[in-house]
């Protein structure tokens, strides 16, 4: 348990969280710290670009085991399960109208990438391994979630059809687009393509991440401040009940699939995030109705933050713990 | 200078639907419009701005476009059924323009 809390504080008061947290406190305290739009955009990019090019030179270095279908196929089923589990709960914590529980629901399906990105980057300096190719179920988790929740609306009688351009978008958005895009170039080069970019890619990786993350916290700050008379006391508990639900769901999956505890800890920050960029984006189109107060809120304001502070050292604590690593 | 009548039509509406709305648009005829950034503003939905987003799913753009009148009742058909659903704001104005063949 002593090491389960030293692994958690040391995760706490890593720089990337720490700025995370000035970003947070700077936007609450109506500071006029502010990120040009433009260059987050850049680093955004960058991270993405990095991350998933990591990830396919990691994936090009240990080979492909057989559990990589399996994972992928554990993240597909996951992204379409959690809203459900979620939808359940709103209907007990959150007394919320249908299409808004529903759009709430398809957020924590979907994923946050910069949690994801964020939870690499501390596994990798806590120097706990993980499977290359969870850059690749992160990509595979984003959309599925959506169609549940537009199941979800139809059970109600309320029929909405995916249509199939807002599928394109999702599919192709740009995030999804640069993950996969710079995991295959990374596949496919190797360690020999990762040593022409690493000075780039390798070594500022921390401090972009920093920056970014302070940038995030300004928003996530902004979205508390807004959006803070819009949630009630049960929508807000579910923003910090559910990521530890999901991360419960990722944990067995990852369990079950034995991958590394890397692996784990990403299974269960992938089950516990929830999005705020192409699920949003798709739920104006699909949900225009629903409140987006409430489900951006929720997913940038509360979960996130709590994530990124809090979940990410639990999840990579419990994940240790119970695969000894 | 000789001017001549021609209808202006803003419609500001979620950056999501431009693509479908432009369209939309396409199909009923128009083939020129300028789409502007909208900064930020205050409506049913409560105040916004586009500082600090991540997310397409919260910006705002208005489209704008010059047309003929006889044209305008086809073009806000076309219009509408994309925005019907969506917050936005259509509004339709008198104005002059100097060439008319352009519109």
């Amino acid at each position: 348990m002593d090491q389960i809390l030293s692994l958690a504080a040391t995760n706490l008061l890593s720089p990337i969280i720490l700025s995370f947290a000035l970003g947070v406190a700077a936007s609450l305290a109506r500071s006029d710290l502010n990120i040009p739009e433009a260059v987050a955009k850049g680093m955004s990019i960058y991270l993405l670009f990095a991350i998933g090019f990591k990830g396919g030179v990691s994936v090009a270095d240990h080979g492909i085991d057989g559990t990589l279908a399996a994972s992928l196929l554990a993240g597909i089923v996951l992204s379409a399960a959690l809203p459900i589990v979620a939808f359940g709960l709103l209907q007990v914590m959150g007394n919320l109208s249908r299409l808004d529980a529903a759009a709430v629901a398809a957020h924590y399906g979907s994923i946050s990438i910069v949690t994801f990105v964020a939870a690499t980057s501390v596994l990798n300096s806590s120097g706990i391994a993980s499977e290359g190719y969870m850059v690749a179920v992160a990509a595979a988790m984003e959309a599925p979630a959506i169609l549940s929740a537009l199941w979800l609306i139809s059970r109600g009688g309320d029929s909405r059809r995916m249509d199939p351009e807002l599928l394109r978008e999702i599919m192709l958005n740009g995030s999804i687009v640069l993950l996969v895009g710079s995991f295959f170039i990374g596949w496919i080069t190797g360690t020999e393509g990762l040593a022409k970019i690493e000075a780039f890619i390798v070594s500022p990786f921390q401090g972009v991440l920093c920056l970014f993350l302070l940038d995030m916290g300004l928003v996530a700050g902004r979205g508390l401040r807004g959006g803070s008379g819009v949630l009630k006391p049960g929508v807000l508990t579910f923003g910090v009940v559910m990521p530890l639900v999901g991360a419960t769901f990722g944990c067995i999956a990852g369990l079950l699939l034995g991958v590394s505890t890397g692996g784990v800890a990403l299974f269960m920050v992938l089950s516990a995030s929830a999005s705020y960029i192409a699920v949003p984006a798709a739920m104006r189109v699909a949900l225009p109705e629903a409140n987006p107060s409430i489900y951006l809120t929720l997913s940038l304001g509360v979960t996130f933050p709590f994530n990124l502070t809090l979940g990410i050292p639990i999840y990579i604590a419990v994940a240790s713990a119970l695969t000894g690593g | 200078m000789q001017t001549h009548k021609a209808k202006r039509v803003a419609i500001i509406i979620e950056q999501v639907m431009q693509s479908r709305l432009t369209d939309a648009m396409e199909r009923a005829g128009v083939t020129g419009w300028t789409v502007l950034p909208v900064l930020g503003g205050s409506g049913d939905s409560g105040t916004w701005s586009r500082e600090g987003q991540v997310s397409r799913g919260t910006g705002m753009v208005q489209v704008l476009c010059v047309i003929k009148p006889e044209r305008l009742d086809g073009l806000l058909d076309a219009a509408f059924a994309v925005v019907e659903r969506h917050i936005g704001i259509v509004t339709v104005s008198d104005c002059e323009v100097l060439r008319a063949e352009r519109f």
